[in-house]
């Protein structure tokens, strides 16, 4: 009963979550001034054009019907029409979320595959000269803004060194590792601030573990130095790092939008630009919606396994 | 305490790197080389010279005045945001903290739902709604910090008010306002200078980031992140143009950033 | 604080959240990946690129070359759409009754001639024979007559174009090849009309599937990416239109600095670029530039006050400095204009006007007659997207800080500035370019009281009557002697400061030869070839 009474509050909780949000989007978005039609059509549009346009795209109707015609699109999956492209957000959502997840998921990987080896080298020989000028490189990573950062690669990676492409995404339907090769240069310029952030997390953590009595224990009962440090060390230390990567996977989410639209990378990150810009609004709600309720569901998710490996949860 | 301070690199490095920015700030208050704003469109793209310590940028104006004057520009939004959102922050999260219950309940769902919001756009739809200027960009950036301020303070609440030594003041009949004041702020304060200190270096880099896309502060006032943004057009013909404000940029959030952390690691507090 | 067992829990729900995001957006990619591969889009798939360097070995037609496009196109369907981008590049896949060359001269297109008839109330046409859309169908009078009716509304549904709504009567085809159009009063700029796209008849995708008559074929539009085009082998029209490049990729980039990078880096053959950026490429890329029959003004809403005083404008008009704005902001690539037409409309454009020589006293004591002696603060709303439009005004507020004047600068979106000062028109003042169009009746019709989007607020009936008078006349050296008063009219009456006509420069890759600017935006891609 317990149990049924608490993933009913939980659900409840995420449901008014997700209520708010829809809200929160579609008000905010309405409120913009500008209309869509005279936008698509620019300066130079015939009224007649312009009429005929509002009238396609049901801007005519008042925003509470127009509200409630979009949460009901909601359930049944149907995001609407976007207004610029002329084709279903959902369609739109399918094209560009291979760019921006792939991204995000190569982010993720090269700040991985650096940190941890860095951080156990920083950790090793705390105090020298050398890992203390990595340590403060990293810093100075984390402070240039990044759509600097991004423009500086692309001038050393892509026009002076001609290492990789720029400005060309290669779909990953056509070769994937021409994406992977265009996915490159953006993943460095998210992943050098991120990378830095876990690898002060987790050599901070590994110096604080260090310092524990098990060490010495360890060390005293003729464990090698090494063996303590990966064995140990390490996994104690990688645990609470791994909370750090929730918390940078929406970080590199958020960084994607702009270096997606230096690097000229169709993926969500742009559209949203777009969208925003052209008054877009079904594009924008319907994408901003769907990260907003990728969120919801994975908290919500967590919150339901917690409460089942710790019955204490349920009883407070 | 001091001593300790001492030893510590990153608070050093950060305090030395903060005291070469508020120089800065207090000359740029005094005077400038030159009227920052004084175009000269005989003398575009100067470089460094006597005259011009840093060149001038491509009306004539001179980048070193601009650079001083932009500091005040940087001071202004990184202050007024981390207001903005300390304050409606530690009341959303004190009441939140303290109340617990339903009030708890909507306060966190509504940061919730923020909080999946991606910042930047709220930034973006806040300032197309109020209209561009130093103003709104620093509002708009202060409210999407409400959500960190509110969770630390609903977290430091829900911790202190647990201790054996409020509730024994509660017991004895110590008004709210009193207790939070006396026992509860003491406590708190520095997750909360830690956090100010990082939120402030987050507003440099999104004042830059939405200068990058158009909006935030308005020519011709000097600010170091549509600086940034402008010299990209030169970038080819001009790079230096590009890497003074960057480097300012850099540098202050830089001094911010070790600072925070040497905050942190001082007084051991535990923020993300 | 924390027990071990708490902390643990603690990092067991993170990593859950983490595996679930990636779960999520793994099976979100596969849903992706799973949808592409469905029939739907049945366009065919693009081929690898050619590279840069394997360009220089292959013949022309195997040859892809790459250009980039400022804007998202909003409707590839010419009777629906209105951007200029849009145009540009279409212009390739479709043709009208008749074309237009670098100077702004109709040429014959789909029709091989043209009669007007003596009262300037009909127009004759007779069609080329053998011109074949796309689709292989033959292009007869019968999709002229469906493409005019359906423009004017003629066939009882909306009409898309005003102009024609109002003045085409009807559309007649004596004959397979031959189409008469007539119309209900003289006008002089009727020609304009007969550049109008020609749609098949009863073909209803021109939105997705564009089929026109044109020297390209239209391959694909992927969103927020590229448009496709390739070379149309069968295309006869226009015999000096035929094409060489094998396949053109329109590539959507609206950042400065990726369109410079991607330049740079090989990955693009043809972009326009900033004026600094085109002496920094010089070494690699062939530079073309040339005004590009735009004007780029400094509107003033003369509705509002102080810019409802004639001696303000003119202040105002005298307290500007084109030569230095143009130094200053297009490193001196752009032509100065005195009035709201390009000097590039050689016809029309009165060289010889009476012009403000810009005199600070004479700007000052002009304010004090108007009452202004001490200067007043004046907003300039500038569209953010438009770095020429914001430096602009940078250094226009630096110039009228010397007569008093007090410019604030506000930046707005484009979107703002389309509903909030080009349609409502709540604004003082914007700085704004106004691009190509084939006759000065575009230009100068938006200062006309009954223009819709006559954001100037400009009224005058004499300035009415004139060019009501110009569009009627169909003799052309008098017709321009009208134009030229007009452009006279507006400069007496300081209706706005008129700046520069801001040339457009183009960077084209050293392999390719013969990109031309026409005084419309127009990528004609029949004017590449490769350098041999």
């Amino acid at each position: 009963m317990r149990t049924a009474a608490y993933l009913i509050k939980k659900l409840l909780s995420a449901s008014v979550t997700l209520a708010i949000i829809s809200l929160l989007i579609f008000g905010v978005f309405q409120l913009l001034p500008g209309n869509p039609a005279t936008i698509i059509l620019g300066v130079d549009a015939d009224p007649l054009q312009v009429q005929a346009l509002s009238e396609e795209l049901g801007l005519d109707a008042p925003p509470l019907q127009r509200y409630a015609r979009w949460v009901a699109g909601l359930f049944s999956g149907d995001l609407g029409r976007s207004v610029r492209y002329q084709v279903p957000v959902i369609e739109l959502i399918r094209q560009s979320l291979p760019v921006t997840a792939s991204l995000a998921a190569l982010s993720l990987l090269v700040t991985v595959a650096l940190s941890v080896p860095v951080s156990i080298y920083l950790a090793k020989n705390n105090n020298k000269k050398l890992p203390t000028f990595i340590s403060a490189l990293m810093q100075v990573g984390i402070a240039v803004p990044s759509f600097w950062l991004a423009i500086l690669l692309v001038m050393v990676f892509a026009v002076v060194l001609r290492w990789l492409p720029s400005g060309d995404f290669v779909p990953f339907s056509q070769s994937v590792s021409g994406a992977l090769r265009s996915l490159i240069l953006p993943a460095a310029a998210i992943s050098i601030g991120t990378t830095a952030v876990v690898i002060r997390y987790l050599k901070n953590t590994m110096l604080d573990q260090l310092s524990m009595d098990y060490v010495r224990t360890a060390r005293s009962k003729g464990l090698g130095k090494n063996k303590v440090l990966y064995r140990h060390v390490l996994k104690n230390a990688l645990l609470p790092a791994i909370t750090m990567l929730g918390m940078i996977a929406v970080d590199v989410l958020g960084g994607s939008i702009i270096v997606e639209n230096v690097f000229n990378l169709p993926g969500i990150g742009r559209l949203i630009i777009s969208g925003v810009g052209n008054r877009d609004f079904p594009l924008v709600q319907g994408l901003v919606f769907y990260l907003a309720l990728t969120v919801v569901v994975v908290n919500f998710v967590v919150d339901l396994l917690y409460a089942a490996v710790d019955p204490r949860i349920r009883l407070k | 305490m001091i001593k300790k301070a001492g030893r510590n690199t990153n608070f050093k490095v950060g305090a030395i790197l903060l005291c070469l920015f508020l120089i800065l700030l207090i000359l740029s208050l005094i005077c400038t080389p030159y009227d920052p704003n004084k175009m000269n469109t005989q003398a575009k793209f100067q470089p460094p010279s006597f005259q011009h310590l840093l060149g001038t940028d491509n009306f004539g104006r001179d980048i070193f005045s601009r650079v001083m004057k932009g500091a005040q520009t940087v001071c202004f939004v990184g202050f007024t945001s981390v207001a903005i959102g300390l304050a409606a922050g530690f009341i959303l999260g004190a009441v939140s903290g303290y109340l617990g219950g339903p009030a708890d309940e909507v306060i966190m769902r509504l940061m919730d739902a923020q909080m999946a919001f991606p910042g930047i756009i709220l930034a973006l739809v806040l300032i197309t709604l109020i209209g561009p200027g130093s103003v709104s960009t620093a509002l708009a950036l202060g409210v999407t910090a409400v959500p960190r301020f509110c969770r630390i303070t609903r977290a430091c609440f829900m911790q202190i008010k647990e201790l054996d030594y409020i509730k024994a003041a509660k017991s004895r009949g110590a008004s709210v306002p009193r207790l939070i004041a006396c026992h509860i702020l003491p406590n708190m304060l520095s997750p909360l200078i830690v956090t100010a200190t990082l939120a402030f270096s987050t507003a440099i880099l999104a004042e830059a980031g939405l200068s990058y896309l158009g909006l935030g502060i308005q020519p011709p006032q000097p600010s170091w992140g549509k600086m940034l943004f402008e010299a990209q057009a030169y970038l080819l013909t001009n790079p230096w143009y590009a890497f003074i404000p960057g480097c300012m940029i850099t540098l202050t959030v830089l001094g911010f950033n070790l600072l925070g952390d040497g905050l942190r690691d001082l007084t051991d507090t535990k923020t993300l | 604080m924390k027990t071990r067992k708490e902390r643990n829990m603690k990092n067991f729900k993170r990593i859950i959240a983490v595996a679930l995001v990636g779960i999520l957006s793994l099976s979100a990619g596969c849903a992706a990946t799973q949808k592409e591969a469905a029939p739907e889009n049945s366009v065919p798939p693009v081929t690898e690129s050619a590279s840069p360097s394997a360009a220089q070995s292959t013949p022309a037609s195997d040859v892809t070359v790459r250009v980039a496009l400022g804007s998202e196109p909003d409707n590839l369907d010419p009777m629906l759409s209105a951007a200029t981008d849009t145009a540009a590049v279409m212009m390739n896949v479709y043709e009208g009754l008749m074309g237009f060359d670098q100077k702004g001269d109709f040429i014959p297109a789909i029709a091989q001639s043209y009669t007007a008839a003596p009262d300037g109330l009909s127009y004759t046409f007779t069609l080329k024979k053998g011109v074949k859309f796309h689709d292989g169908k033959d292009c007869t009078a019968k999709d002229v007559k469906y493409t005019y009716e359906k423009l004017a509304g003629l066939t009882g549904e909306k009409p898309l174009n005003s102009t024609l709504s109002q003045e085409l009567v009807k559309v007649e085809t004596p004959d397979d090849y031959t189409v008469v159009l007539t119309l209900k009063q003289r006008d002089a700029g009727f020609m304009s009309k007969t550049i109008l796209s020609i749609e098949e008849e009863g073909y209803a995708d021109n939105s997705t599937k564009p089929i026109g008559t044109g020297p390209y074929k239209f391959v694909e539009y992927i969103q927020g990416q590229k448009i496709v085009l390739e070379k149309n082998e069968n295309y006869s029209t226009i015999a000096e239109r035929k094409p060489t490049i094998g396949k053109v990729e329109f590539v959507i980039m609206t950042d400065e600095n990726a369109k410079l990078m991607a330049l740079k880096s090989g990955n693009l053959d043809i972009a326009g670029v900033s004026a600094p950026n085109a002496a920094a490429l010089g070494d690699d890329f062939s530079i073309v530039q040339g005004p590009q029959n735009m004007v780029q003004v400094l509107a003033l809403n003369n509705a509002v006050k102080p810019l409802d005083n004639l001696k303000v404008r003119q202040a105002i008009n005298y307290a500007v400095n084109k030569d230095e704005i143009i130094g200053a902001v297009v490193d001196g690539k752009g032509t100065k204009v005195e009035s709201f037409l390009s000097p590039s409309m050689a016809t029309y454009y009165n060289d010889n006007i009476a012009a403000y020589k810009t005199d600070i006293e004479k700007a000052k004591s002009l304010l004090k007659e108007a009452g202004y002696e001490k200067g007043f603060d004046l907003t300039i709303t500038v569209p953010s997207n438009y770095q020429t439009h914001i430096d602009t005004a940078q250094v226009i507020k630096d110039q009228l800080a010397q007569v008093g004047i007090n410019v604030n600068i506000q930046l707005i979106e484009w979107a703002q500035w389309l509903d909030g000062v080009y349609t409502k028109r709540d604004y003082q003042s914007t700085i704004i370019g106004h691009s190509g169009k084939l006759d000065p009746q575009d230009f100068l019709n938006r200062f006309t009281s009954t223009y819709d989007k006559n954001y100037f607020n400009f009224t005058n009936p004499d300035y009415d009557k004139l060019v009501t008078e110009a569009a009627a006349t169909t003799d052309i050296s008098q017709r321009a002697a009208l134009y030229k008063q007009c452009q006279q009219f507006l400069v007496d009456q300081a209706a706005s400061v008129f700046i520069q006509d801001p040339h457009i420069i183009f960077a084209v890759s050293k392999k390719l030869d013969g990109l031309q600017i026409y005084p419309v935006t127009f990528f004609n891609m029949s004017d590449i070839h490769v350098k041999s």
